[in-house]
Order: structure tokens, then C-alpha cells, then sequence
């Protein structure tokens, strides 16, 4: 908890799409930037109207009650659904009539509420997986074992390895993906889609399912990653502590609408959120 | 480190006894042949065994591996056969050597087969869902359709091509009708040895496990645990199941050339959708994705209704209740426990080790 002790409190300042970021990442164009993006369900509006812009290095938090949409903005900012209207801009470049994949490989990596690993393949293996767009070889190469199968293999192997020693998983880098203990599973998604080098990394819900100690290692973790890779981060999340504790900047949705943005203090603040998510929250506690 | 080391020289022990089992029984078989040990009956599956065992290998590479169901199998093996076969009679002068020209066959019928693969996998691979099926069961049908209908002859021209009749061919003096319509493929020399299926076993061996444990392959598993997740990661989904498609059919082709060219005519109705089934009975019975399983389920059980020929009408009785009790027993939590104890000590080592890691 010392470094989380010790972090200065950011400043958030506008930009010139009337967004704020982070003081430091304002010289730098956005990582991210929606705008009036929205998507209907047959009849039902899932989300209407969301406009965001994640600074460069920016730890965005997407918070709100459950049904808000949060999981669906994931989804349609990694084209798993084609947005109704509106566009995403990712590092500058419109997405519009991209798919997942190519998605990818613009920048943006995700974690999945519902763990999503590759369950019958080793830890190491999944992680391979995620570089499989970062350490190529054709197929023929790996059929007739080549060299450069043998050196990009190695290569890969080292990687793999590296990766996971940043969340003290090489030990199990042999174990079957899907026998893992739920909190190295989470920890291993986010592995694989750091393997990817993604310029923003979306964690759906990375805490669910983790205990206190968990979760601060957790909030550790997401901080060293957004600090040794110098990516923007955006994450959902219902345990308070580690969205107030880390984020820098938050949006909260309900009923597919951006009720309030802002820093940690002025969302706490905010009577909008206080009345539709906070404030019952309070009186519980 | 060290445990990692372990790992890979347990995928390469494991490589090596499937890779050691094929020759051993190579062996064995060649050892027993020469001995005169072999009824003629056996003799004459020896290459069908091949064929089959790389069908079954081929085929759990859609299968198993990729995870995508396909009914037509025998259809690739049937395409790879009559195009072998037509290309052995066009290339009898050029190529008079058996063994080089078996081997020229056999290329020309996998990349015909391979073509095949293309035209079926393209369109169907972009949809989600089980497509594949369906058409891969359709396309088996239409291909003994139109080779039922076909007619090709060669002369001293070139290749003749007809869907009416023979007559219809206008072959020169000297040439042949190669593939007859419904009387199939007649008329060509037996160049189908033991040690080429046994060769084809391997190179099929090679190009399966290698694939699967390389950059590819990992992507086709991806795929086929989780495919919402292998496309987060930047791995298309049509490029990778296709690329397991086409090799599967590539490989069947190779077989399909060299299962006709051990008979001296084959008709389109030998690779019907019961050729399929029975090919995806071995993977299944086998283990999906287990590519030793699926080379011994095959050899036994093509070679199992050959020798119940003793028992004569009670033979198809006793191969379906050991294909039940096979079933069950694969599917037993007990027996499989058992087998894994008795099997893969190595696994156990694994499950200390991950105490050790826990402490």
C-alpha cells in the first residue's frame, strides 16, 4: 500500500475536445476519444450519447449501477458490437467499420467480466497466444521447424516469461490455464492482453471475486503496469476502494446515460451519483 | 527452469512415443510379413490401415484441434483419389519409376484436395456456428455425384473430359477412358506399397504435431476455446480455421490417392458419408484432439471387422458393442483416472509441484 500511500494527487485539465485528462498527459493527443457514440438493441437503447477522452496515461475508471451499460461500452469500443452512432477515435484514428481483431491491433486489449481464458492450454501458452501478432512466423516455418522457428519461438518463450515474473506468475507457467485459482486467472487475462501491447488496456471488472489483500495487490499491479508501460488504463469496477484509490479520472453511467465525470472527489461529491449509486451504498455501510 | 525443461521434454517424450509407436508397428508388421505370419486378408488392409489412420489423424485436426465438426471427409479423400488415379495414367510414360510416380500422384491429389478445401472453407469459415457441418456433409455428397457422372480419358492429346458418356470422350487411337462414370476408376497399374502408407503416416504426424505446436497451432486452439477472446487478442478466426481446414483436406487427399492406387479400380461410392462417419468414429473414439488416440483407434478398429470374419454374421454385433463399450469406458471418470495414474505419472508430478507453488 506504501505507493498508493505516497501518490500525488492528480490534477485533471481540459482539453480541447472539452474533456479533461491529467495535467501531464495534456501535451500528448488522447489515447481514446468517443463521442455521442450509442448503440439500440432492437427497441432498447443500451447506451446513448457517451463521450469520453482518455488522456495518454490516464487510469479512467467507468463506474454505475448494475444493467448501467459499462460492459457494453467495453464491447463496443472493442467492436464486439458495431456502435448505432457515434465514433471512437483510438490514438487519433477512426475505428468506424473495424473489427475486433483489427481493433487489437490498433491498440486497445481487454479483460472479460466472465474470465475468458484459454482453459485447456498451459499459462504459458496463453500468454504466447497474446503475442501472436508481436512474435510472427509463417505456418510453414512452424510445420517444418525452419530456424526462424526455432529463434522467434525462443523469442517468444522469453517474453512469455517476462510478462508473467510482473505478476509473479512464472512458477505457473506450466499449469493448465483453466486450473488456476480464480485470482490468478484474473491476473493471467491481464497478462495475455498486456502480451498484445496494447495502448489502452480495458479491465472489465478486475477486482469481482478477490479479497481485500487481493485487491491491493491488484491496485499495485494496475499501477506498476500503467507506470513500466506507460499505457492509459480504463477499468470497471464495483469495489469503491480501488476505483476512488487509482483512478484518476471516472465516468459514471446509469440507464445507458453519462450522469457525472469528473475526479474521485468531485464524483463522491456529486448528488446525481450520490442519489443513483453512491448514496445508497452509504447508507448501507 | 528446471520445471520447465520437464515440460517440454514431456511434449517431446510425447511426440516421440506416437511417432514410436507407428514405426515399431511398422516394424513389426514388416518383421511378421517377412516371416509369412500375415493371412492374405491382413495383407491387403495394410494400406487401407494407412489411409486410414491419416484420415482419422487429418480429420481430428478440424475436429479436435480447431473444433469445428465435418461430415465430409471421405469427400477430399475421394477428390485426392480419381485425381491421383488420372494422374497416374497421364504420367505413365513420363514417370515410368512406381514409387516416383505414387509419390507424384499422391502431391497431385493433395493439392487437389487441397483446392477442394479452399472452395468449401472460404465461405463457410466466415460464419459463426455449426455451418461447417452442413456443408462439408453436402459436399461429400455432391462430390460422388458429379464423379458418378464423369467421365475422363487420356491419349496421346491430353486429358479428355465428358459428363455424358464414354463415346463422348473422342479419344485418339491408344488412349483410355481413366474414370468411368458410375463404374469408376479402372485400368491403372497397383503402385500402393506398405512403406509409402507408413510414409505417408509420418510426413502427416510431422505436419499435424508440428502444426499444432507452433504459432498456428496455438492460434486454432485459441479459436476453438474461446473465440471472443482468441479475436480480443488480435487472431482472426476465418485465416487460422481455414488454415487448419485446408491442411486436414490436403492430407486426406494424400491419403484418398493412395487408398485407390492400392486397388485396381475404385468407384465414387467407396468415399460415401459412411466413409465419413466411420472417419470420425476413430477421432471421436480416439479422444478429440488426441492425435495417438486417433492412429490407434483407426488401426484397430479397420482392422477389427477383418478378423471377425471367423465368427461371420455375429461380426457387426460384436464391433458395435465394442465400440459401446469403448464409449463408456472412455467416458468413465474411474477408468479415466485410472489410465491417467497408470499412464502419466508425469501428471502427477505436476499436481505436486503446483502444491509446492501454493505453499
Amino acid at each position: 500500500m506504501s505507493r498508493l500511500e505516497k501518490r500525488q494527487v492528480t490534477k485533471m485539465v481540459p482539453v480541447p475536445s472539452h474533456s479533461i485528462v491529467p495535467e501531464r498527459d495534456v501535451d500528448k493527443a488522447p489515447i481514446l476519444e468517443c463521442s455521442h457514440l450509442g448503440i439500440d438493441f432492437g427497441g432498447l437503447t443500451a447506451v446513448n450519447d457517451f463521450n469520453l477522452t482518455v488522456g495518454r496515461t490516464e487510469i479512467a475508471g467507468l463506474i454505475g449501477p448494475n444493467g448501467a451499460g459499462k460492459t457494453t461500452v467495453f464491447n463496443l469500443l472493442t467492436k464486439v458490437y458495431q456502435p448505432t452512432r457515434g465514433t471512437i477515435l483510438i490514438d487519433g484514428k477512426d475505428t468506424h467499420g473495424m473489427n475486433t481483431v483489427q481493433v487489437n491491433r490498433a491498440g486497445i486489449a481487454r479483460t472479460f467480466q466472465n474470465i475468458r481464458l484459454f482453459d485447456k492450454l498451459s499459462v504459458e501458452d496463453n500468454v504466447k497466444i497474446g503475442l501472436h501478432n508481436q512474435i510472427r512466423y509463417p505456418m510453414w516455418s512452424g510445420v517444418f521447424r525452419m530456424p526462424g522457428y526455432w529463434k522467434k519461438e525462443k523469442l517468444a518463450h522469453e517474453s512469455a516469461m517476462e510478462l508473467l515474473h510482473l505478476f509473479d506468475m512464472e512458477g505457473l507457467a506450466n499449469h493448465q490455464a483453466g486450473s488456476l485459482p480464480y485470482g490468478a486467472q484474473r491476473r493471467l487475462e491481464i497478462v495475455r492482453a498486456l502480451a498484445t501491447n496494447p495502448s489502452l488496456l480495458l479491465l472489465d471488472e478486475p477486482a469481482a471475486g478477490m479479497n481485500p489483500s487481493e485487491t491491493a495487490d491488484l491496485m499495485e499491479n494496475i499501477l506498476k503496469i500503467r507506470d513500466t508501460f506507460q499505457i492509459a488504463i480504463m477499468l470497471i469496477e464495483h469495489d469503491m476502494n480501488l476505483v476512488m484509490g487509482i483512478c484518476e479520472g471516472i465516468c459514471v453511467l446509469n440507464f445507458g446515460q453519462v450522469i457525472a465525470k469528473g475526479t474521485p472527489e468531485e464524483i463522491q461529491n456529486n448528488p446525481r451519483v450520490i442519489e443513483a449509486y453512491l448514496g445508497s451504498q452509504k447508507k448501507e455501510g | 527452469m528446471k520445471q520447465l525443461s520437464g515440460r517440454k521434454n514431456k511434449r517431446l517424450l510425447d511426440n516421440l512415443i506416437t511417432y514410436g509407436i507407428v514405426v515399431i508397428a511398422f516394424l513389426v508388421v514388416q518383421f511378421i510379413q517377412a516371416g509369412g505370419g500375415l493371412s492374405s486378408s491382413l495383407k491387403g488392409q495394410l494400406v487401407p490401415i494407412c489411409c486410414y489412420v491419416v484420415m482419422a489423424v487429418s480429420l481430428n485436426l478440424v475436429v479436435g484441434v480447431s473444433g469445428e465438426l465435418s461430415l465430409g471427409h471421405a469427400g477430399f479423400m475421394s477428390v485426392g483419389a480419381f485425381s491421383g488415379v488420372v494422374a497416374s495414367v497421364a504420367l505413365q510414360d513420363l514417370i515410368p519409376l512406381g514409387p516416383a510416380r505414387l509419390f507424384v500422384c499422391m502431391l497431385i491429389g493433395a493439392v487437389f484436395a487441397g483446392i477442394a478445401g479452399i472452395i468449401v472453407g472460404v465461405p463457410v469459415l466466415r460464419l459463426r456456428g455449426d455451418y461447417l457441418a452442413i456443408v462439408t456433409l453436402a459436399f461429400g455428397e455432391i462430390i460422388k455425384n458429379i464423379i458418378n457422372c464423369l467421365y475422363i480419358g487420356v491419349d496421346g492429346n491430353g486429358l479428355h473430359f465428358s459428363v455424358t458418356s464414354e463415346m463422348a470422350l473422342n479419344l485418339a487411337e491408344g488412349g483410355t477412358a481413366v474414370i468411368k462414370g458410375p463404374m469408376g476408376a479402372t485400368g491403372y497399374a497397383k503402385l500402393a506399397t506398405f512403406t509409402a502408407g507408413f510414409l505417408l503416416v509420418i510426413v502427416s504426424l510431422v505436419v499435424v504435431l508440428n502444426l499444432i505446436h507452433s504459432r498456428a497451432g496455438r492460434a486454432i486452439m485459441a479459436l476453438r476455446d474461446n473465440r471472443i477472446a482468441a479475436e480480443s487478442v488480435g487472431i482472426g478466426a476465418t485465416k487460422y480455421k481455414l488454415m487448419a481446414f485446408v491442411t486436414s483436406a490436403v492430407l486426406a487427399g494424400a491419403a484418398g490417392a493412395l487408398y485407390a492406387m492400392n486397388y485396381g479400380s475404385i468407384a465414387a461410392k467407396k468415399f460415401d458419408f459412411n466413409t465419413s462417419i466411420l472417419v470420425l468414429v476413430f477421432v471421436v473414439l480416439g479422444g478429440m484432439g488426441n492425435i495417438r488416440g486417433s492412429i490407434i483407434a483407426a488401426a484397430v478398429l479397420t482392422v477389427l471387422p477383418e478378423m471377425l470374419r471367423a465368427v461371420g454374421e455375429y461380426r457387426m454385433l460384436i464391433y458395435a458393442v465394442v465400440l459401446i463399450l469403448v464409449m463408456i469406458a472412455t467416458n468413465n471418470a474411474t477408468i479415466r483416472q485410472f489410465f491417467a495414474e497408470k499412464l502419466h505419472g508425469a501428471q502427477e508430478d505436476g499436481k505436486m509441484s503446483r502444491k509446492g507453488a501454493a505453499k
